[in-house]
């Protein structure tokens, strides 16, 4: 391995950062209102509908209990349509929102699910409308955990990102893959790997470092 | 009730409550009638369970009664849309045993909170929350976290928070149950302070008789999900009618009302002022029961003459404590014998 490959690293670098970042952004605008529903709909919740909260819910464990791949392929004709190609780091950001939407869907219920049920209780006796008690109380309580919840989910995304380098797209994963797996050059693989680690712990700590400077429950 | 002035500000009708659970059904609350009226500071105590919580939830339908009906300010609230609900909770401000501050917000911003549920615009509700602030004497705290502040100064911003909207009530629920008796003694002082300040009628729900004792004008007792009795403390303090009465004010005194081989005394009344309720007070601060098992006494020009013949329960302690009270209160009272009569 030359250090002429290093300028190929940074561009992949690059790649997994957008697919990682976009598709998690994307699954976020998804899975935050799903989230809410599911907290807000169930049996003890401030809008109950369990009915609708348990159907959501099958739904959402339905598409979670799919193996990526499988899911990658089977909605292959709709990634086509949606953004005319199925390969390359465009294309699989598709499927890895689809994936991970769900999955923000039930960290998002869990975060928002740790807000005290008595706090909740104050707003509704001040007259706070459904809405106001999303917007005001469950979404601010909960900020510190949605935080420490989006660190893990956004390195959580970024593996799932570099497991489809093994089916057309690009990043860092797709390095680790086409050279060290393909090609036995295990001094690139390695390398890309390394590559990874840190982005991981950059996001990892990144993140704890919001939730510390922003939690007020910490004096 | 005859002794009931003024208009009501909740008046609650046959109020029931039952719980559908996975157990079957628990029933927290059965015909409850009870008027709160405006200006009065209004307990419920009872024991854990008894349905106080429920009750007090009823009155702002935090929990929809399932038979009868609450009126506020004379308006059923079944019969009012959802926007009118909560326009109507507005108007009443409560507090809780766990203060339920807003975690993530300093105390200025949690006590503009209300009012920024109601609309209120930004600038006033600041200039307001201050004003609240003052009042309860946390105005340096305003850029503090909850998490920063002593329980007592917890339940201060709750309290703040509950006036924000300008409530015509104020409910407590457990208010002082998480707090030392010092905390407690300065909070119920607070409320107390409110309510004849500003006229704003609270209702307290307490499993102590202190907090009772301490700063209401009527108190309902509730056990077993009934309203046991109800009326002005000093009256139900004086001679509680029902069980549960008997046991919450006398404690495990009460366990042994059984006066079999009870001990005979006799209290001379020489010119007290006919006014002072002695014998509530011995019961009150001795918390030891009292039969009277005959008295003849005279009101000549408000003071009292005469003598009574109590019967105390055998038992030392009780007996010398009460025996010790008399005779600070300068009462003069003699053990008699049970063939003296
Ligand atoms: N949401 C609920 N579901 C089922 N049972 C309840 C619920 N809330 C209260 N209860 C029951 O109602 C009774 C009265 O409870 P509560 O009003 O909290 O009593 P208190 O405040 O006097 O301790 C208890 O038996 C309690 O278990
Ligand atoms: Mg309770």
């Amino acid at each position: 391995m030359s250090f002429k490959m290093m300028p190929l690293f940074f561009e992949e670098l690059g790649n997994t950062l957008t697919m990682t970042f976009v598709s998690s952004f994307l699954a976020y605008i998804i899975g935050i209102p799903l989230g809410i529903l599911l907290v807000v709909w169930a049996r003890d919740g401030i809008r109950p509908m369990p009915r609708a909260q348990e159907a959501l819910g099958m739904i959402i464990n339905l598409i979670r209990s799919l193996p990526f791949l499988i899911l990658l392929i089977a909605i292959q004709s709709f990634t086509r349509t949606l953004v005319g190609t199925t390969v390359g780091t465009r294309a699989i950001i598709v499927p890895l929102t689809l994936a991970s939407a769900p999955y923000i869907a039930r960290i998002v219920e869990s975060s928002l699910k740790e807000v005290d049920a008595g706090i909740i209780e104050a707003a509704k006796a001040m007259g706070a409308s459904t809405w106001q008690i999303i917007w005001k109380v469950l979404l601010p309580e909960a900020r510190p955990s949605l935080l420490i919840n989006a660190a893990i989910a956004v390195t959580t995304i970024l593996g799932y990102s570099a497991m489809a380098g093994f089916v057309g797209a690009g990043g860092l994963g797709a390095v680790a893959i086409n050279y060290g797996y393909y090609r036995n050059q295990n001094a690139v693989m390695w390398t890309a790997i390394i590559f990874l680690v840190v982005v991981v712990q950059i996001i990892q700590s990144v993140g704890m470092w919001l939730v510390k400077k922003t939690d007020r429950r910490v004096r | 009730m005859t002794e009931l002035h003024g208009e009501s500000i909740i008046r609650l009708c046959g109020l029931g409550k039952e719980f559908k659970g996975a157990q079957g059904a628990v029933r927290a609350l059965t015909d409850i009638n009870l008027e709160i009226i405006k200006g009065e500071i209004f307990g419920i105590i009872g024991l854990s369970g008894a349905g106080k919580s429920t009750l007090v939830r009823c009155m702002n339908f935090l929990e929809t009664p399932t038979e009868g009906e609450v009126y506020y300010d004379g308006r059923p609230l079944s019969e009012m849309s959802p926007g009118e609900l909560r326009r109507t909770r507005q108007s009443m401000g409560m507090i809780f045993q766990q203060f339920n501050l807003l975690e993530q917000r300093n105390v200025l911003r949690n006590v503009c909170f209300p009012m920024e549920i109601a609309g209120t615009p930004k600038a006033e509700a600041r200039e307001r929350a201050r004003g609240l602030l003052k009042l309860v004497g946390l105005l340096e705290k305003e850029a503090a976290y909850p998490v920063q502040l002593s329980g007592g100064q917890k339940q201060r911003v709750a309290i703040a928070r509950a006036m924000a909207t300008n409530p015509k009530v104020i409910l407590c629920d457990e208010a002082t149950s998480a707090l030392d008796p010092n905390t407690t003694k300065s909070i119920l002082e607070l409320l107390k302070e409110i309510n004849q300040r500003m006229g704003i009628t609270i209702v307290i729900i307490t499993h102590e008789m202190s907090v009772i004792e301490a700063i209401c004008d009527r108190v309902a007792i509730i056990g077993d999900s009934r309203i046991a009795e109800i009326g002005q403390v000093s009256r139900i303090f004086a001679g509680p009618k029902s069980k549960i009465g008997r046991q919450l004010i006398l404690g495990d005194a009460a366990k042994q009302v059984e006066f079999g081989d009870g001990r005979l005394f006799r209290i001379t009344f020489d010119g007290l002022a006919s006014s002072e309720p002695v014998i509530s007070n011995v019961i009150l601060a001795c918390k030891v029961p009292v039969n009277i098992m005959y008295a003849a006494t005279r009101d000549i020009k408000g003071k009292a003459a005469g003598q009574m013949i109590i019967e105390l329960p055998d038992n030392e302690a009780d007996i010398s404590r009460v025996l010790h009270y008399l005779d600070r209160a300068k009462v003069p009272c003699e053990e008699v014998g049970k063939n003296e009569l």
